[in-house]
């Protein structure tokens, strides 16, 4: 280094420690503040979960039962899974329209292995995921190293992908899946203790992450958070996880003296794992990183030396892959698989959840979470709607019109974020 | 000499773009590169960042002939290039644009405690005030501060030859004048700095040397302090003033 480096013993930042309850209000004056110059972030999604509830709580009270919680998270599995693997292509500025499809041959495949076949588990859900990988290496791969837009070679696959469907079938027809372990995974429940271990394992890696984290950026001497900051977010996520283990540990079954029905359903566990995984490697890895980049400006990850047509095939990657996921999932849940599996609007529906959710078409910008609370958003809104009896048409018609307000709301905190300087 | 250019000759097809080109830059001065547009500025610029090749001259660094055949062994040497559409990703913010290509990781994950500390040092070294918080997105920056960020991202590594396209094109006064100091600084700290504009108060202000092209030749390499703007107005438009410049200017060799 030919600059001489001077470190500087204290910064002011450090040096002015301000007491809990004053750091507390200067750091949500923070967030405000970036509230109004345009980074809404996930609060548009998470103020449509919380106002759809009161709704449809106040108007069907049986919608807030604990049984139509777990019961709303499977429905909204497989299209939260496909719109997380969505939100990696929609970081580089891509798109993939097959997806839905994708999944469905993804579920084919399985659902062939295991029943007609009659063979174990672990190969049909390994063949399902390698199918999917595989589906996403040939379309990044059309798409980086031939030029041709995503848009026209996922809507190839879109169309292809239904046919294949239909060949797998054999010209439409239903195949059951009988495979406990695989019917588990959207049916399936925790046993209560497990339920409560999870939820220990999970708040004290999350401490423990975010205290070492803490205490890096003090040594460091770097800006940090104040530690009360750090404290009550980990306090609200311990409340958040005991209140929704608490819930699902309830009984839940109609009628109790035939049939017991308590514990975290095992979708909810593979739902928060996947976060897990994807939100660290989306925030936490290189891999992660250069996905930002190539969507935010291609040419500068070039000039920076980042491998970019790896990236871009490693997203398209990810998203086949999880529409394998996705597809395991909405089989596991009809337990068999047919022509429609993972198609009709599936795909439209994942894309709406990464938008609702706060993920750009225009690349760049997009999380995981975003698919999360976007996905619950959809799915509140189909299983509310489905409550109050109202016909899938006006469904159709919602969730379009939400769509259209969460895209209005990303181009104005975009014009918004224009007045500030951004973008 | 950090960087000597000897007799260095471009051409696009017949077109001769560079001849015979001479130009030696040593660290610790900000030397102007000046001349009208299509004198060859940009081309000698990419030449020396390796990406285009030389048909003719020799580049030396340290004293000693290299092949520069990309950016890649450009920065080897030390060689870091601020282009005038500042290479930078507006949905990132300022320390990960700063590492971008060139993260610090520990073991699979990013050091981002790491890269920030390192990068506060840096824009500390280079005395940059203006920048307040690391972790903003660049595209909330000012077009002065965006310009910092791209000239810290230069020497972030162990840059010793810093050329800037145009720097200051897009700039108010304020920023300009930011941007300038901060050009001093980096040749105060001992880097050698190849400074490319049209604006001469800009050169004047900033300049140890300034080398004028005109028509893909070296009109004259002069010291800044005896030499008035006019002078370098008139190598820029004819390649010649009084005793100065070229001998004869219509593109033949003498």
């Amino acid at each position: 280094m030919s600059t001489p480096v001077h470190l500087k013993e204290d910064r002011p930042e450090a040096a002015t420690e301000p007491g809990p309850a004053r750091a507390i209000a200067l750091h949500l004056k923070g967030y405000w503040n970036e509230v109004r110059s345009g980074e809404v972030g996930a609060l548009p999604a998470v103020a449509g979960i919380i106002a759809l509830c009161a709704f449809f709580g106040f108007s069907q009270p049986v919608f807030l039962s604990v049984g139509n919680l777990a019961n709303l998270f499977g429905q909204g599995a497989a299209v939260a899974c496909i719109a997380m693997g969505l939100v990696f292509v929609l970081v580089i500025g891509e798109i993939d329209l097959s997806a839905g499809f994708a999944s469905g041959v993804c579920a084919a495949i399985m659902a062939v292995i295991l029943t007609d076949w009659g063979w174990p588990w672990p190969i049909g859900i390994g063949a399902a995921l390698a199918t999917g990988m595989l589906i996403g290496l040939v379309l990044g791969t059309l798409v980086v190293k031939l030029g041709i837009p995503s848009f026209v070679v996922t809507l190839a696959a879109f169309l292809a992908f239904q046919g294949v469907v239909l060949m797998i079938l054999k010209e439409g027809t239903n195949i059951t899946i009988n495979d406990e372990t695989v019917k588990a995974v959207a049916g399936g429940n925790l046993e209560r203790w497990q339920g409560w271990a999870l939820l220990v394992l999970t708040v004290a890696a999350y401490a423990a992450l975010q205290l070492q984290r803490w205490r890096r950026r003090v040594e460091r001497s770097l800006v940090h958070e104040p530690l009360a900051v750090v404290l009550a977010r980990i306090g609200a996520l311990a409340a958040l996880l005991t209140g929704t283990v608490f819930l699902f540990n309830l009984e839940r079954s109609a009628n109790p003296q035939i049939i017991s029905l308590t514990g975290v359903p095992v979708v909810v566990v593979l739902l928060g794992a996947l976060f897990a995984v994807w939100t660290f490697v989306l925030h936490r890895t290189r891999f992660g990183r250069h996905l930002y980049a190539v969507g935010g400006n291609h040419e500068a990850a070039v000039r920076a030396g980042v491998a970019v047509d790896r990236v871009r095939i490693g997203a398209f990657v990810i998203c086949s892959g999880m529409a394998a996921v996705g597809g395991i999932v909405a089989a596991s849940r009809a337990a068999s698989v047919d022509p429609n599996t993972g198609g009709s609007n599936v795909l439209l529906l994942s894309v709406g959840a990464a938008v609702i959710g706060g993920a750009s078409l225009f690349g760049g910008k997009g999380t995981v979470r975003a698919a999360l609370l976007g996905g619950a958003v959809v799915a509140i809104i189909n299983n509310g709607m489905g409550l109050m009896g109202l016909s899938a048409g006006v469904r159709f018609g919602v969730t379009g019109a939400v769509l259209l307000l969460a895209a209005g709301v990303d181009a104005m905190s975009r014009g918004r974020g224009k007045l500030f300087g951004r973008h | 000499m950090l960087l000597e250019l000897t007799g260095l000759s471009k051409r696009f097809g017949p077109v001769e773009v560079l001849s015979d080109v001479d130009l030696a830059i040593d660290a610790g001065e900000v030397c102007a590169l000046v001349g009208d547009n299509g004198a060859g500025k940009s081309t000698l610029v990419k030449c020396i960042a390796g990406i285009h090749a030389i048909d003719g001259g020799t580049i030396n660094v340290d004293g000693r002939p290299r092949g520069i055949s990309g950016p890649r062994d450009a920065a080897a040497l030390g060689i870091e290039i601020v282009y005038q559409d500042l290479a930078l990703c507006d949905n990132l913010d300022v320390v990960e644009n700063l590492f971008l290509g060139r993260e610090r990781r520990r073991g699979l994950v990013l050091d981002d405690d790491a890269m920030e500390q390192l990068a506060a040092e840096t824009l500390e070294s280079l005395a940059v005030r203006t920048i307040r918080n690391l972790r903003q997105p660049v595209a909330s920056l000012s077009g002065g501060q965006r310009q910092t960020v791209a000239i810290a991202k230069a020497v972030l590594w162990n840059s010793r030859l810093v050329i800037l396209d145009e720097p200051t094109a897009a700039l108010g006064v304020a920023q300009t004048r930011q941007v300038l100091e901060l050009i001093r600084r980096l040749a105060d700290q001992g880097l050698a700095v190849l400074y490319i504009s049209h604006n001469l108060n800009d050169v004047f202000a900033v300049a140890d040397r300034i080398a004028t092209l005109y028509l893909g030749r070296m009109a004259a390499v002069l010291d800044a302090a005896d030499t008035t703007q006019s002078q370098v107005v008139e190598l820029i438009t004819s390649g010649r003033s009084g005793s100065l410049g070229l001998i004869d200017t219509n593109g033949v060799r003498p």
